[in-house]
């Protein structure tokens, strides 16, 4: 039996189905979130040496994953939109741009937030912080580019140069961060927690960190479903739709 | 190939020396920012020894970025651009040429003024070399990111912020590693180790960013 690999390879194929997809992880990510939280905040023990300060990492941790996952997916795509010129790629692309930037968003955001009381401060330029930062700026150009560039195609294929070009310089980016940390001051934070950590954190983290990865597939199959009928209004199967939705 | 190549050099070292005011520009753009910070940051000249690499390779990677815009404007707009995308030579190759004359004109005059400006922040003598060495081996190699940035918002509207925005990020490995290797050298530490890596990242953008430059400016001009 031979397999059509390209039959969702089109919008007019690929918009019910990613329909249907959107919502089933859009589901899954309400429950696994539910779940997770519930482990967090009810089930997993009190931290001996950060006390309940530490439960923010529920969300920290899982967001920072997904934050540096989702620009990989994303260069992938565009990669494969820029190799194979298919259509779909690139609005795969754009779509997990913002979804990425606000999981980076998130991980500063909450991270300062346990900063706050667990280091005595909001911000230090540790490593990590600094080549997520650097990260979330990477997001921002991304976006601004495509926005800035009317033609949707010349938007994917440059927006694609681009994400390529990050990815690449990610690693070299953490690299460079971590060694000009080293160089200029000792470790006044350590960023290590405990050394152990209870079976029922790490089981909070994991569930909440597959929310999250099933929450950005949700939105970002919503968004590009968005792309898609803007991108396509003009054909016959988006006019339809919009006429039935309406 | 190599005729080329050096036919592209000449034209644009030529079109600099004929506008030279954008050249001095840029220069004078060097000169100014890094003189700012000491009337920011007061005239102590412990504070300004400290922050004297960072300044310096703050000031010249702005004046570098704000060069970055006439990289391709001018051929673009005249239609140069468009023969070199037909030509015979790989675009790869004119990237690189066009580049290295652009890193001429907008980046060797900020090597060449950087130490009277470290003299300026009572930067110690023996470690002017560093300095001087950091930023030519950098230097080029922000020409050869920003040719990337300067190639995808050819043509766009806003693109003189768009690119900043685009280009800064990638610039922070080479402003780390290079404002590093002036500090270590002042600190006694010496500054080889830093100096390697920047040639090493000169390499390796040397190698790549002329070829990722040419498949942007070819989506950019279609």
């Amino acid at each position: 039996m031979s397999v059509n690999w390209f039959k969702y390879s089109s919008p007019q194929t690929f918009f019910p189905l990613a329909g249907k997809l959107a919502f089933w992880f859009g589901a899954l990510a309400f429950l696994a979130c539910a779940a997770g939280l519930y482990i967090g905040f009810f089930r997993a023990p009190t931290d001996a040496q950060q006390g309940e300060a530490y439960r923010i990492i529920f969300i920290h941790v899982p967001a920072a994953w997904m934050s540096m996952f989702l620009y990989i997916v994303m260069a992938f795509w565009a990669g494969l939109g820029l190799a194979f010129n298919t259509r779909l790629s690139g609005m795969m692309a754009s779509a997990l741009a913002p979804t990425g930037a606000l999981f980076t968003f998130l991980a500063l955001w909450t991270g300062s937030l346990w900063g706050k009381p667990t280091w005595g401060t909001w911000w230090v330029w540790d490593a990590r912080l600094t080549s997520e930062l650097i990260l979330l700026f990477l997001y921002f150009g991304f976006m601004a580019l495509q926005a800035a560039i009317d033609d949707p195609r010349r938007a994917d294929k440059a927006g694609a140069v681009l994400a390529l070009v990050g990815v690449v310089n990610i690693p070299i980016i953490y690299f460079s961060v971590k060694w000009w940390n080293t160089l200029h001051q000792g470790a006044s934070v350590s960023l290590t927690r405990a050394p152990t950590m209870a079976a029922t954190m790490l089981a909070g983290m994991i569930v909440m960190a597959l929310g999250f990865w099933f929450y950005s597939i949700a939105l970002a199959l919503m968004r590009a479903r968005c792309i898609m009928l803007e991108r396509e209004r003009a054909s016959e199967w988006a006019v339809e739709y919009a006429r039935g939705s309406a | 190939m190599m005729a080329a190549l050096r036919c592209v050099i000449h034209r644009d070292l030529l079109l600099a020396v004929r506008r030279s005011s954008d050249v001095l520009t840029v220069l004078l753009f060097f000169v100014i920012v890094a003189s700012l910070f000491p009337l920011g940051v007061g005239p102590d000249p412990a504070l300004l020894r400290a922050i004297a690499p960072g300044v310096i390779w703050v000031a010249a990677l702005l004046a570098s970025m704000l060069a970055l815009n006439r990289m391709f404007a001018s051929d673009h707009a005249d239609g140069t651009l468009e023969q070199m995308l037909l030509g015979a030579t790989p675009l790869g190759m004119t990237v690189a040429a066009k580049v290295l004359a652009h890193w001429l004109v907008s980046g060797l005059p900020l090597v060449l003024i950087s130490p009277v400006l470290a003299l300026q922040f009572d930067f110690p003598q023996e470690s002017l070399w560093t300095l001087t060495l950091s930023l030519a081996l950098g230097t080029p190699a922000l020409s050869l990111i920003g040719a990337i940035g300067a190639a995808l918002t050819l043509g766009l509207r806003g693109a003189g912020a768009l690119l900043s925005l685009l280009v800064l990020p990638l610039y922070a490995p080479v402003l780390i590693i290079g404002a590093g290797a002036a500090e270590s050298a002042v600190s006694g530490l010496g500054g080889q180790a830093q100096l390697l890596l920047l040639g090493a990242l000169l390499v390796f953008a040397g190698a790549f960013a002329p070829w990722a430059a040419a498949v942007a400016l070819r989506i950019s001009s279609e």
